[in-house]
């Protein structure tokens, strides 16, 4: 698949090798060099909620609390749940292949304010100090939900410091976002109209949209959870005159459109990869770009669907539930356009596509268990049990991990200028899709027969489906360690990538890999539609 | 009845009115999904398979779909996903308004939520922690508060659950169909042994949930309590019966409409009687003066109960109700109540008075700014 690079790409300059020693990376301005630190961090991150997850798994493979006491046990779900939502999930695909890729596909040098971007690596370092000092110091037991009145006034851990966390954290999405949206608006090269812009662009602008209008209502809550637990002023807790249901409303006000913020980018890779792999077009273009402004727009309508059980008016539930069921229809329509994309095409399965595909059918039963959750009658019952746990894994897990491993298995030659192993790239993209199912479709299961969410022990005539799920996951580990070391392998061992090694459109492709630092010798001028694969060069090996 | 613990379970046991029709909607829900993600499945599969790469394949012409026939394809495969589940959220929505609305005639129990048990409490006098006793076949309902933080009262055999909040009342209503013992869990998170707060349901046939109330717990019933809890804290001194005393009548006057005030008016149900125990001067009833003092602190939350339960059983003496005790038809405020409150905001005086309107939405606004005297 590799097409032979000339001798002088390996000693020619890249953004990689332009400038030396650590200093000149953490002052960088480089959209690509903020973008490798981002991913290593990022990374971290997700090893860090991954092993919590796993200390999850272990004690629930036994109905008795044996393993861990159950304030620790209340501490590691939660611990997990703000690693993984608020410092990986939420940066990740954007932070990192979003940083990297928005530039160079629409033709330019760097995003619009690069100092910005630099700072907002710092802030979310700030942010992710902050939590990890709340973890060395003892933890904290609210759930990543927070909800008060216990998180105010009854928890005993750390929840002021890890509500600032995730506070100081917001600045940096928020700062991205408005990067984003500067960026792409003014800095398009010549010839790159809207619709000409890869769906990916289109994906990380709707993203950008939610994470300006909603991370500032997070930040607000979290400051009013604050001030309550600190001063005592009454906004959430009866005790003090407060209501603990505003808490709710606010914080599902963001953290629904967020569920956005971790699937929409996801979706742009899908499809990139997609169309790059059944060298097509994307079927219905402009469906799948309005659609994810319709989600933008929409998935800030639906936050009530957390609340249908919590004292809220069965006539708000009406609206929350019905309009929960017209966002759910702008994801069936890019699901229905990936396939479509995928006719008559040249189909080939290389990796990324092998982990695009496990996308697809792991958001379609994320997607479909979503609409029988946003059912009133059946939400009374599902709500908080299991049945919830396994739907928004595999939303997020089986969505926007999935979205994120294919994306930077596709991109990883361009950001890193090396091919890692074909097979062990395959092997894993079989084992992360294995064992996810194995580890939450029997959590469904589990939520129909009535075990409630965050229990630490649980009736024994659930235990069956607890010890598959455990052993699920340690076949999910397995297959997510794989890549971090068969990629790391790959930076020095690795084949040397040609420029475009998939036979790809778009502008990054057509520019060296990995890229200089000014990403393009000169500016390119488009001239064609967007997914042209008549331009491309045949580059593309069978098999 | 059966009580031995089950190693394994496939599907929960069906034991309330709900279960059926929660299953129905659940199979149908299960059917579409099912036929959907096989449907994505074989799309993907079989498109894989016949289009794969094949040596000397040149590069495939794209697809005009800005055609007629795409956007029909488009407008296919948007409009037929969202007409099935509109059927879904009609079908929830119909069972969630059977929920929502218990029955006139309901078995009153109440609940009351503390980390990490459940108190109950049934009108005749006996009470229990973490067990509920009830009768097969005959519409119970719940009326639950907390006294701390969040809880859920969550029943899987019956297949309906509802969170449990502190200041607050919320109701949740069954009828159980089959004699036996099923799991209570608390569903919403409520710190270190959340996953303690558990319990059982014991559904008895009529004779054994006689014999069973029989055996009570020795005290009167808790209309009877309230009564002298209502004479002890003085309040039969006010609210005197034939309606002419300082403070409003409290005869047959609960689950009407209580006009206040400041022109609005509000339902006198259980978080309406709590709040204006604790809280006399959030709402005051139209032509009394504001002279009430609160009792916060000088009842318990079982006291509390008991009362409002006593002035529940106040008939209506001498017929007197008054024009603007006018049954109000919205029964889905029981699930809702007022907010209380604030405390802190409490109007001292009539120039603080614009302040005293509660935190979250309620039908009345600002309640306090009326009466400026």
């Amino acid at each position: 698949m590799i097409t032979a690079a000339p001798p002088s790409v390996q000693v020619a300059k890249s953004y990689l090798n332009a400038e030396t020693g650590i200093k000149s990376w953490l002052l960088t301005k480089d959209h690509k060099r903020i973008a490798v630190m981002y991913l290593i961090v990022v990374t971290a991150f997700f090893a860090l909620g991954g092993v919590f997850a796993g200390l999850i798994r272990l004690e629930l493979a036994t109905p008795a609390g044996d393993l861990m006491e159950s304030n620790q046990y209340n501490k590691v779900f939660t611990m997990h749940g703000v690693l993984m939502v608020f410092f990986f999930l939420i940066p990740s695909i954007p932070a990192t292949l979003g940083n990297f890729l928005i530039p160079m596909m629409i033709g330019a040098k760097d995003l619009a304010f690069p100092r910005i971007n630099l700072l907002s690596w710092y802030i979310y370092m700030l942010g992710g100090a902050f939590t990890l000092y709340v973890l060395l110091t003892g933890g904290v037991d609210t759930g990543w939900t927070f909800y008060t009145p216990f998180s105010s006034s009854y928890s005993n851990g750390y929840v002021v410091a890890a509500g600032l966390g995730i506070f100081i954290n917001g600045f940096s999405a928020i700062l991205t976002g408005l990067n984003f949206i500067v960026t792409i608006h003014r800095m398009r090269a010549p010839g790159l109209t809207w619709f000409r812009l890869p769906l990916f662009v289109w994906a990380h602008y709707a993203t950008s949209a939610i994470m300006i209008l909603g991370t500032p209502v997070i930040a607000v809550t979290l400051f009013l959870l604050v001030l309550e637990r600190g001063l005592h002023i009454g906004f959430f807790d009866p005790a003090y005159g407060g209501d603990p249901v505003l808490f709710q409303h606010l914080f599902w006000f963001y953290s629904h459109p967020a569920v956005y913020i971790m699937i929409l980018p996801s979706m742009g890779v899908i499809s990139e990869v997609i169309s790059t792999f059944s060298s097509k077009k994307p079927y219905g273009y402009t469906f799948i770009a309005f659609s994810s402004i319709a989600i933008a727009v929409f998935g800030f309508l639906v936050w009530g669907h957390h609340l249908f059980v919590a004292g809220q008016s069965i006539y708000a539930g009406l609206v929350f539930s019905v309009l929960s069921y017209i966002v759910a229809i702008p994801s069936a329509i890019k699901v229905f356009n990936w396939a479509a994309t995928m006719y008559k095409g040249r189909v080939r399965m290389e990796t990324p596509m092998l982990y695009a595909i496990g996308f697809i059918g792991l958001f379609t039963v994320g997607g479909l268990t979503g609409i029988v959750l946003a059912s009133l009658g059946m939400d009374v019952h599902l709500t908080d049990t299991y049945f919830v746990i396994a739907h928004f894994h595999y939303v997020m897990v089986g969505g926007a991990l999935l979205g994120y491993l294919s994306g930077l298995h596709f991109w990883w030659p361009k950001m890193f200028g090396r091919m890692y192993s074909d097979v062990w790239s395959k092997v894993s993209a079989v084992l992360v899709f294995a064992g996810f199912n194995l580890t939450f479709f029997p959590q469904f299961l589990l939520g129909y027969m009535g075990m409630p969410r965050r229990y630490h022990v649980y009736p024994p005539e659930f235990q069956v489906f607890n010890v598959l799920s455990s052993a699920g996951a340690s076949v999910l580990g397995l297959g997510l360690l794989l890549p971090a070391i068969y990629l790391t392998w790959s930076l020095k061992h690795g084949a040397i990538a040609s420029a475009n090694p998939w036979g790809a459109t778009g502008l990054e492709w057509q520019t060296s890999s990995p890229p200089i630092p000014e990403n393009f010798e000169v500016t390119p001028v488009v001239t064609t539609e967007a997914y042209d694969y008549s331009t491309v060069q045949e580059v593309v090996h069978v098999g | 009845m059966n009580m031995e613990p089950k190693s394994f379970q496939l599907f929960p046991e069906s034991a309330s009115n709900f279960a059926p029709s929660v299953d129905g909607l659940y199979l149908y829900m299960v059917l579409i999904s099912a036929f959907f993600s096989l449907l994505v499945a074989f799309l993907i599969i079989f498109f894989a398979v016949k289009y794969r790469n094949r040596p000397g394949a040149g590069v495939p012409k794209p697809i005009n779909d800005h055609s007629i026939g795409g956007m029909i394809l488009e407008i296919t495969w948007s409009v037929i996903p969202l007409g099935l589940s509109l059927v879904m959220f009609a079908w929830g929505a119909s069972i969630m308004f059977k929920e929502s609305r218990p029955p006139k005639d309901s078995l009153n129990i109440y609940v009351t939520g503390k980390r990490w048990m459940w108190k109950i409490q049934h009108l005749e006098g006996a009470r229990e922690i973490n067990e509920l006793h009830v009768p097969v076949n005959r519409d119970v309902r719940l009326t639950m508060t907390s006294e701390d933080v969040i809880h859920d009262f969550y029943v899987p055999a019956f297949r309906t659950k509802a969170d449990v909040l502190p200041g607050r009342f919320t109701t949740e209503w069954f009828r159980p169909t089959r004699i036996g013992a099923y799991h209570i869990f608390c569903a919403e998170y409520c710190g270190t042994k959340h996953s303690g707060m558990i319990g059982t349901v014991y559904v008895l046939s009529a004779e054994d949930y006689d014999k069973w109330l029989a055996q009570g717990s020795g005290e009167g019933s808790m209309a009877e309590e309230g009564e002298s809890l209502f004479r002890q804290l003085g309040c039969a001194n006010c609210h005197i019966k034939d309606g002419h005393g300082r403070a409003p009548n409290l005869y047959g006057a609960f689950g009407m409409k209580v006009d206040l005030a400041d022109g609005s008016s509000v339902r006198f149900d259980e978080s309406y009687t709590r709040e204006s125990i604790l809280y006399p001067q959030a709402k005051i009833v139209a032509g009394y003066d504001r002279i009430m003092p609160t009792f916060k602190g000088l009842i318990s939350d079982e006291g509390m109960l008991k009362l409002i339960e006593y002035i529940k059983s106040l008939g209506d003496p001498n017929g007197v109700i008054s024009e603007r005790n006018l049954p109000l038809e919205s029964p889905d405020l029981q699930k809702t109540g007022p907010m209380m409150p604030p405390a802190s905001e409490m109007p001292k005086a009539p120039a603080a008075a614009g302040k005293a309107a509660p935190a979250a939405g309620t039908a009345t606004g600002n309640q306090a700014t009326g009466r400026q005297q």
